[in-house]
């Protein structure tokens, strides 16, 4: 009897372990809800993978796009072009930690998106961008 | 039946280690959650978690004690336009940094006028870096002035000694 509750503080405790270092999202839920956000727009018509990857490379106003840092090869580890800042590779495939997490998703498009493009991204360009990096293998 | 003093003793016990594991999710989860930095070598002593995953995100986190509080509350109040980038936190991340920096600041009495908001312009930094010579920092692989993890190998664990320094080649 003791044991067995001894044993159940040790499965709770290990359960609490394998739940709180899961991811809160995947990058699906949130390509879902990009989905979602999007279609609001009148004339959606589904993410393209050839959009996003065209939206990565080409440059905004201050000659920067996504590949700027991030490199032209998504699964690539990327250097921050002013800092030399390491940063780890974007796409999903290389780096299982990128897009589970939706608050961390925003914060860094909206940071992103204004040093590229002086604006926020749309929905489209995100899920086209998103569409992309799921595509893009090790 | 059952001894009571042995089965709270044994409940405690499950409870605490429970708690010992919650606790190590939880460390464990807010290494996760620092973008680019997973270090897990020497660190300054005191070091703030939200300073150390926010600040360290497009740049080495650059340490409190090499710029004056004056510095680190001109620097947390422009975020907005931080060095030609919008770099916002939500106001009580932004407030827990600003403490952290401003408790960590240097003493060191600087220049009257403006606070300097660059560590490369402080008097103590262009001594320091007075005999590197020119040509390091016209290597490519020496992004810039702010790049400091180029020459300081171990800048990213806080550690900026001499000892470490390797110039690229």
């Amino acid at each position: 009897m003791l044991r067995a509750i001894f044993s159940f503080g040790l499965v709770i405790g290990f359960c609490s372990l394998a739940v709180n270092t899961a991811y809160a999202e995947t990058p699906g839920d949130i390509l879902a809800a990009l989905k979602a956000e999007a279609s609001a727009t009148p004339g959606f018509q589904g993410f393209s993978a050839e959009r996003g990857k065209s939206f990565y490379r080409n440059k905004g106003k201050h000659d920067l796009s996504c590949s700027s840092c991030h490199t032209d090869n998504p699964a690539a580890e990327g250097k921050h072009a002013e800092t030399g800042k390491l940063i780890k590779p974007f796409a999903p495939a290389a780096n299982p930690e990128r897009f589970t997490d939706m608050k961390k998703v925003k914060k860094w498009f909206r940071r992103n998106c204004n040093d590229v493009l002086d604006r926020e991204c749309t929905a489209q360009e995100k899920g086209d961008l998103l569409t992309y990096l799921l595509t893009v293998t090790k | 039946m059952i001894n009571t003093r042995k089965f709270s003793r044994t409940l405690g016990l499950g409870v605490m280690v429970m708690v010992a594991m919650m606790y190590v999710a939880h460390v464990s989860n807010a290494r996760a959650d620092d973008d680019d930095d997973e270090d897990s070598g020497h660190r300054p002593a005191i070091v703030d978690a939200k300073w150390a995953s926010e600040c360290s995100a497009c740049h080495v986190a650059y340490p409190a004690r090499y710029l004056p509080a004056d510095s680190w509350r001109a620097i947390m109040a422009g975020l907005d336009k931080h060095f030609g980038s919008n770099a916002s936190l939500d106001p009580a991340t932004a407030k827990e940094i600003t403490a952290y920096l401003e408790k960590n600041a240097s003493t060191r009495r600087h220049q009257s006028g403006k606070p300097v908001l660059r560590i490369t312009e402080t008097r103590w930094w262009r001594s320091e870096h007075r005999e590197v010579a020119a040509r390091h920092w016209k290597n490519p692989k020496v992004k810039s002035r702010a790049d400091c993890q180029a020459c300081h190998t171990t800048a990213d664990r806080g550690d900026f000694s001499e000892r470490h320094v390797k110039f690229p080649r």
